[in-house]
C-alpha cells in the first residue's frame, strides 16, 4: 500500500517485529504477557528491551508456555487491565482452547500474530494456517499487507476491541518472515499522540473492584449459553462499523486512512485477484504490468477478515467477471481455502455473480512471483473465453 | 492467629445453597480459607467440582470477585490477575493502601495433572497469591477417573479392580515436595478435620509476600464410596494413619504440625471406603502391605526431616 510520507522527520527503516514492539511500547500497555515463538520473537524481545530500559509501565509477565500466556492475559483483562501479546504458529494453536474464553468473556485483549506455518511438517515460515485456525474463535481478524500498516493496525485495534459496542478480543496479523523480517520505510506517529489515539481503557467492571464482586466465567447451561453467544455474535458483527469509524478517525488524524478492505485497480477490472496481507504487494506489481498491455485486472485485498465483510466484499466483485481467490492456507475440507469459500459464499445468489475459483498458494513460505499472479491472471482469462470455471479449486507455486 | 470465635464472627463469604454433595470436603476448606485471609480475596478456580458445584449461571456461590477460565490454567490466570493488581497500582489506579489477595483454586486433577505446568511456572515466576489444592484424589466431576494423586490400588472408573488389574497400580505423586523444590516461602498439607492447623496455615500463606501452597486433603463420599456423615472422620483417619501429614515448609524449615500419638494401620482408614474395599480380599492383600510399609517409610522420612533445612 503506498504511504504518504508527509513528514520526512517521522519516516525511519524498522522491520515489521520492530515496528509492532514499537507500537507496544507507545501503547504502553498495563499488562503483557508472552512466550516467545519464531518469527514473532522479536517483538517480545524488544519489548523487553523496552521494560528492561524503564521505557514502559507495563507488568510483563514471561510466562511458561502460550496456553499461561493467553491465560495470564485472560486474568489481566478480567482484572481491568489493558492487556496486550504476540505469537505464531503453534504458539496460536496451543493458545486456542484459551482464545474462545477471551471472545466468550468479552475481553479485549490485542495480539500481533505473526503468521508462520502450522506442523507437521515443521515449518517457520510464513502461511496463514495458524490464524486461520482460530477464523471462528471469535476475535477480530485484521490483516496487514505492510509494515507500516502492521503498525498502524495495532493501535487501531486497541481502540476497536475496548470499544464498550464491541468488547472482543483482535489480532492483527503480519506475514512472517516477509512483513516481520524485512525492513521497509514507515511513518511513526508521535508518542502523544498515541496517547491521544488509543486513550485509557474504561472496563465495564473488574474483579478488582473488590468492592463490587462479580463472577465471571459461570458454568452456563442449554437455559442461557446460546443466549450469550448470540449477544456475542451480535458484538462481532458490529464490530465492523466501528472498524470503519476507527480507520477514518485514524485517517483524519494521521493522513493515513483504512477500510475493510483495499481496491486496487479493480474498478473497471474484468478480472481479478483476492489476496490477504503481502502477497497482495506482488499482486499489484501483475496488475500494473498487465495493465500497461491493456488488460483489464485488479485486485481485492481484504484487510478485516473477521468479522467479514461479506456485503462489502460482494458488492466490489460484483462488475468484476471472473475472480481468483487466492488462500495461503488449505482448510482441507477438499474444497479450497477458507477464504475462498467465504468470497464465493457471499457471491452466491447474486444474479451475474463472476465466476470464483480458489487457489492455495505458497504454503510453509514457497515464494509466490510476479509471475505466479500473471500465470493466476491468465488462467482467469481462459474462465472469461471458455465460460466456464474449469478446476473450481487447487494449488499453484508447486 | 484468629480464634475460632473471631473466625466464627467473620462474614461468610461462600454461601450456602451451592451444589456441591452432602459431605464434599470443599466446602468447609473454602469457608475457612476465606474466613483465614484478613483482606479481600480475588479468586480464581480450575473446572472442577468446585467451579460447577458453585456457579450455575445465573447463581454464584462466591461472595467476592472470582473468575473460572478453565481446566489447566488456574495459576497462570491469577498470575494475569496479580500482574494486573500490580500494574494499575503502580500507575496509580488502585489506591496504594488497598490490600488484595490473590487465591487460586484447583482440585487434583487440576493441579497435579493438567495444570501442573502452569502452577511450576508461577510458582517460579514469584507471583504474589496462595494456591490451594483440594486433593479429593481422583477426578471426581467427570465421574471418578483416575489422577496422579490417586492411591495405589483405589478402584477408580479409568482403574477398576479387575481379576488382571486390582485398581490404580501406581503410588501417588508427591505434590507437595515437588512444590516445595520451588523454594517458595510456604508450603504446607492441612486437612478439613483440624480447623486450627487449616485456619492458620491458611493465615500464613495468605500473610506471605510470594507464592504459597495449600495441600488439603478433601473427602469425597462419591468417589471414596464412603459416608456423607464419616466425611470428617474419614479425613481424620486420613492423618492419624499418616497417610496424609499435616506439615509446613516456611522458608526452607520443614515442621511436622501433628504427630498422632498413637500411629493408625492404613487399613483402619481404607476400610471406610469402597474404593479399596477389593484391597481386602485374600489375592490383594499384598497391596495392603505394600502400602503400609510405604506410607511407614514416607513418615519415618518426614520425620527425620522434622526441624531441619530442606532448601
Amino acid at each position: 500500500m503506498a504511504t504518504p510520507l508527509t513528514d520526512k522527520k517521522k519516516q525511519v527503516v524498522l522491520t515489521g517485529n520492530s515496528a509492532v514492539a514499537y507500537a507496544m511500547k507507545q501503547i504502553d500497555p498495563d499488562v503483557c504477557a508472552a512466550y516467545p515463538i519464531t518469527p514473532s520473537t522479536a517483538i517480545m524481545e524488544e519489548f523487553s528491551s523496552y521494560y528492561a530500559d524503564g521505557k514502559v509501565s507495563t507488568e510483563l509477565v514471561t510466562v511458561e508456555s502460550e496456553h499461561s500466556a493467553m491465560s495470564a492475559c485472560v486474568g489481566a483483562a478480567a482484572a481491568g487491565a489493558r492487556v496486550m501479546t504476540a505469537t505464531s504458529s503453534q504458539g496460536l494453536a496451543l493458545m486456542w482452547e484459551v482464545l474462545y474464553i477471551a471472545s466468550g468473556m468479552r475481553l479485549p485483549v490485542v495480539m500481533a500474530v505473526v503468521n508462520r506455518a502450522l506442523s507437521a511438517p515443521i515449518n517457520i515460515h510464513c502461511d496463514h494456517s495458524d490464524s486461520m485456525g482460530a477464523r471462528d474463535s471469535g476475535w477480530i481478524q485484521i490483516y496487514s499487507e505492510t509494515v507500516q500498516e502492521a503498525y498502524d493496525n495495532l493501535f487501531q485495534a486497541v481502540r476497536i476491541a475496548e470499544d464498550h459496542r464491541v468488547l472482543t478480543p483482535a489480532m492483527v496479523c503480519l506475514d512472517g518472515f516477509i512483513t516481520s523480517h524485512a525492513i521497509e520505510n514507515l511513518t511513526l506517529i508521535e508518542d502523544g499522540d498515541v496517547k491521544d489515539f488509543v486513550g485509557e481503557f474504561e472496563p465495564k467492571q473488574s474483579l478488582l473492584d473488590t468492592g463490587h464482586p462479580i463472577t465471571m466465567g459461570a458454568m452456563t447451561l442449554p437455559e442461557y449459553y446460546i443466549d450469550f453467544k448470540y449477544e456475542q455474535s451480535k458484538a462481532i458483527r458490529g464490530a465492523k462499523e466501528v472498524v470503519i469509524e476507527v480507520g477514518r478517525e485514524f485517517g483524519e488524524r494521521f493522513g493515513r486512512e483504512y477500510g475493510l478492505m483495499e481496491c486496487y485497480r479493480l474498478d473497471d477490472a474484468d478480472v481479478a485477484i483476492v489476496v490477504l496481507s503481502s502477497a497482495a504487494g506482488t499482486t499489484k506489481v501483475a496488475v500494473d504490468r498487465l495493465r500497461d498491455q491493456g488488460k483489464k485486472v485488479g485486485l481485492l485485498r481484504p484487510r478485516l477478515y473477521r468479522p467479514f465483510p461479506h456485503e462489502e466484499i460482494a458488492s466490489a466483485l460484483m462488475g468484476v467477471k471472473a475472480v481468483c481467490v487466492l488462500d495461503r492456507a488449505d482448510s482441507m475440507s477438499g474444497f479450497g481455502g477458507p477464504l475462498f469459500t467465504d468470497v464465493r459464499s457471499a457471491l452466491y445468489g447474486r444474479d451475474s455473480a463472476p465466476k470464483v475459483i480458489g487457489r492455495i498458494f505458497g504454503l510453509g513460505g514457497r515464494d509466490y512471483k510476479v509471475e505466479d499472479a500473471e500465470a493466476v491472471f491468465d488462467e482467469l482469462y481462459n474462465v472469461l473465453e471458455t465460460g466456464e470455471a474449469g478446476k473450481l479449486t487447487g494449488y499453484i507455486t508447486i | 492467629m484468629a480464634t475460632l470465635k473471631e473466625l466464627s464472627a467473620r462474614e461468610e463469604l461462600f454461601s450456602g445453597g451451592h451444589r456441591l454433595c452432602a459431605g464434599c470436603g470443599i466446602p468447609p476448606i473454602m469457608r475457612l480459607l476465606l474466613r483465614s485471609a484478613g483482606a479481600p480475596v480475588v479468586a480464581t478456580t480450575a473446572t472442577g467440582c468446585l467451579e460447577v458445584g458453585t456457579t450455575i449461571y445465573p447463581y454464584t456461590s462466591w461472595r467476592i470477585s472470582w473468575i473460572h477460565s478453565a481446566f489447566e490454567n488456574s495459576a497462570a490466570t491469577i498470575s494475569g490477575i496479580e500482574s494486573a493488581y500490580r500494574s494499575l497500582k503502580k500507575k496509580g489506579k488502585i489506591a496504594a493502601d488497598k490490600d488484595i489477595k490473590f487465591l487460586a483454586l484447583g482440585g487434583d486433577g487440576g493441579t497435579y495433572d493438567i495444570g501442573f505446568q502452569a502452577l511450576s511456572g508461577a510458582l517460579e515466576r514469584g507471583h504474589d497469591f496462595l494456591y490451594v489444592c483440594y486433593d479429593n484424589g481422583a477426578y471426581m466431576n467427570t465421574g471418578i477417573q483416575r489422577s496422579s494423586a490417586t492411591p495405589l490400588g483405589s478402584a477408580t472408573t479409568t482403574s477398576p479392580a479387575g481379576s488382571a488389574h486390582p485398581g490404580k497400580g501406581q503410588w501417588r505423586k508427591d505434590l507437595t515436595r515437588i512444590v516445595v523444590a520451588h523454594n517458595i516461602p510456604y508450603a504446607a498439607q492441612a486437612s478439613p478435620h483440624n480447623w486450627r492447623d487449616l485456619a492458620k496455615k491458611a493465615e500464613k500463606a495468605f500473610n506471605t509476600e510470594g507464592p504459597t501452597f495449600l495441600n488439603v486433603v478433601s473427602p469425597c463420599p462419591l468417589g471414596w464410596y464412603s459416608k456423607p456423615e464419616l466425611s470428617i472422620e474419614t479425613a481424620k483417619l486420613a492423618v492419624d494413619t499418616c497417610y496424609w501429614p499435616l506439615y509446613e515448609v516456611e522458608d526452607g524449615i520443614l515442621k511436622v504440625n501433628y504427630k498422632p500419638r498413637e500411629k493408625k494401620p492404613i487399613e483402619e482408614w481404607l476400610k471406610l471406603q469402597g474404593r479399596f474395599k477389593h484391597l481386602f480380599k485374600e489375592e490383594n492383600r499384598w497391596l495392603l502391605e505394600e502400602t503400609q510399609k510405604r506410607i511407614d517409610s514416607e513418615w519415618e522420612r518426614l520425620l527425620e526431616m522434622d526441624g531441619k533445612r530442606v532448601f
